[in-house]
This record gives structure tokens, sequence and C-alpha cells, in this order.
């Protein structure tokens, strides 16, 4: 029986195959999946803004894009998973609502992506798949065993990357 | 008193919050009644301090569908607001304006036409427009609102983008659950409210706090 773990808003988890990994209804926010394809184990962490340097608010790690993929790689490490055999796919960052303005809170979802493809530079970790931007909300869920990012979306087929 | 964190607001100024969200609902009910020509009862609203987590399960769920209206808030008041109803309150709705006119009811499964959507934004716009005009008149700022942008699509989805403005000070965010109804027709609708803590601030010394 595979286990779907679920990942909250601004939460992040581990998960080791058979078990899968999901965070539901992304819409600005970035679900990114870190995983080992040889361990079969991976991480996913939901990210609501890019910088935690930016806000006073910033005790959780999971809720910013720099602290909460480095608490992510901290939790993997723990797993007995080295840095350099991880692998990204990222999902979300949607601007789900359309305004003539340059305005910021509005852009949020770009800002996102922009900073976590960033943070994972700075590691060195390579984004194999990625599917940000546009403007509807995702369901995603990750199978460690196959490496596959299964992204749900209203009114859309089923699409794996 | 100027805040860092919503955290930090006193028990008194949540009241004060609360009774600004109650009479602004209350005035957007009123505007309802008169946009849908029916007498439309609402219960006394529901508000609640929420974590993110728990936002979209208020609501029936992160992949619930849901109609979100989304304004920007401009002016004395700098920040969003957004009013969220559940598919079947929107369709109830649409049914009961567009059938008065003449028009064929729309099915449980069917898909949003864009007659529907614009009287749904239509209707989001009086709302959250009474519900303005109450928090204005109250606290004697200006507040203007942008045209409202409609989304339908995941809770989850519609609620990160209020959940990311309140994101930047707290951990939770502030919901509004209303109750309007009229016979055949109840409409459970969401209000939330998202003013920047320099508006917070603005508010509570506007009122003398």
């Amino acid at each position: 029986m595979v286990n779907m773990i679920k990942v909250g808003m601004a939460d992040l988890n581990t998960c080791k195959t058979p078990d899968a990994i999901t965070t539901l209804g992304l819409g600005s926010c970035i679900g990114v999946v870190l995983y080992d394809p040889r361990k079969k184990i991976c991480g996913m962490v939901h990210v609501m803004l890019p910088d935690s340097t930016a806000t006073k608010n910033n005790e959780n790690l999971a809720k910013f894009a720099d602290t909460g993929i480095k608490q992510l790689i901290l939790e993997l490490e723990k797993l007995g998973v080295t840095k350099s055999s991880l692998s990204a796919k990222i999902a979300g960052g949607a601007q789900m609502f359309a305004f003539n303005t340059n305005n910021d809170m509005l852009r949020v979802g770009l800002r996102n992506a922009e900073a976590v493809r960033k943070v994972l530079a700075s590691y060195n970790i390579k984004i194999l798949a990625e599917d940000c931007g546009a403007n509807y909300g995702r369901t995603i869920e990750f199978y460690p065993e196959t490496s596959e990012l299964y992204i749900k979306a209203i009114g859309k087929p089923l699409k794996i990357i | 008193m100027v805040h860092d964190h919503l955290e930090e607001f006193s028990d008194m100024e949540f009241d004060v919050l609360k009774e600004l969200s109650n009479i602004g609902a209350g005035n957007a009910t009123t505007a309802i009644s008169t946009m849908m020509n029916l007498k439309v009862n609402m219960n006394i609203p529901v508000i609640k301090f929420l974590e993110f987590k728990e936002l979209a399960e208020v609501i029936g769920g992160a992949e619930n569908i849901v109609v979100g209206i989304l304004l920007g808030l401009q002016s004395d008041l700098d920040g969003m607001m957004m009013f969220l109803m559940d598919r079947s309150s929107a369709i109830g709705v649409i049914n009961t304006i567009l059938t008065n006119n003449g028009a064929p009811a729309m099915a449980p499964d069917a898909d949003f036409g864009e007659m529907d959507l614009s009287v749904l934004q239509e209707l989001g716009n009086i709302i959250a427009g009474a519900y303005l005009s109450a928090i204005s008149t109250l606290t004697n700022l200006t507040i203007t609102a942008t045209v409202p942008s409609l989304a339908v699509d995941m809770a989850g989805a519609i609620l990160s983008v209020p959940a990311i403005e309140y994101g930047k000070v707290s951990d939770k965010a502030l919901l509004i659950q209303s109750e309007f109804n009229e016979e055949d027709l109840k409409v459970d609708g969401y209000f939330i409210l998202i003013p920047t803590l320099e508006s917070f601030d603005k508010i509570f010394s506007a009122l003398g706090m």
C-alpha cells in the first residue's frame, strides 16, 4: 500500500519509495521536489515567498525559497542523501488573478519561481523538469520510485514531468 | 501602536476588526438583496484567525472548486480584498439572477460561460464595494478599489494569493465567513481583507486606538 504524504502550505516533508508525496492546490506558491533517483528518496517544500530576509516574520523556514530549500536539504541529509546526488523538479508559481498592473503583490508567482531557480543554482542542484507560471492552480504528486511528478489542474489533462 | 506582526494585535484590536467585518458583511448582504431583488437573510458572520493550512479546509479542502474575486485597495488603505464562494453557491446565484431574465438554469456540473462569469464579477464588485464602504464610513478613511479580477479554481490555489500577503507578516490569516440565504438559495461566502500592516495601524488610529 502506497502512502501519500501530504505537504501543507509553508510546510515540508520527506518520503521514501514506495510512498509518494503531494501538495494540493498550489497557486502562486511553488512546490519544490528534491530527489535522489538512485536511493529513491525525496523531499518536498511548499514555498510561499521568495526571500526570508525581506520580512521580519521569518520563523517558519518552510515558507521561503531560501530557508525552505536549505532546510529540505538538511532533512534529506539526515536520511543519508548527499547534496550532490540531488535533482529538482518544480511546479506552481501561477498568477491566479489578472490585473493590469505591475503591483508586486500580484507578481509573486513569478518572483517565487525566479527565487527558487536561483537558490537551487547556488547549491548546484539541477532542475530537470518544471511546470511554472500560467494562471491556474496545480495539485502535484511525486513518486520517488520513478522520479515522476504528476501535475493535475482543473479542466486539463494529467501532465507527467 | 505600530505592529511588526499580526500576532501582536491585542484582543481589543481583534474585536474592532471583527466588528468592522460584521458591519461590512451586513452592508454587503443588503447590496445582494437589492441586486437580486430578493429578501436575503444573513447569519452572523463567523470570524476566524486561521493558520494557512486550515484556511482551505474551511472552504471544503484545498482541491474544492471555488470562485474568487480579488480587488486591489488604494488611497488611504493599501492591500487587497477577496470574496470567495463555493461552486454550488455561485451556480445558485447565477440561476437566480439569469433565470429571472428568461435564461435556462445552469446544470450543477456545467462550466461557467462568459455571461455567468460576468454576473459573478458584478456580484463580487457589489459585495466588496458595500463592504469597503462600511469600513470607509466607520474609519473616515478613503478607500478605493481596483476593477475586480475573477478566478475559478482550486481553493488552495485561490487562497494562496491572500495567504502569501498575510505570510509576510503572519502565519495566520483573518477569514470572515458569512452565509446568505433566501428560500431556495444558500450562499456560503467568505471575505478576506488583506491590508498591509501599515493599513491595519491606520484603521486602528482612525478609530482612536
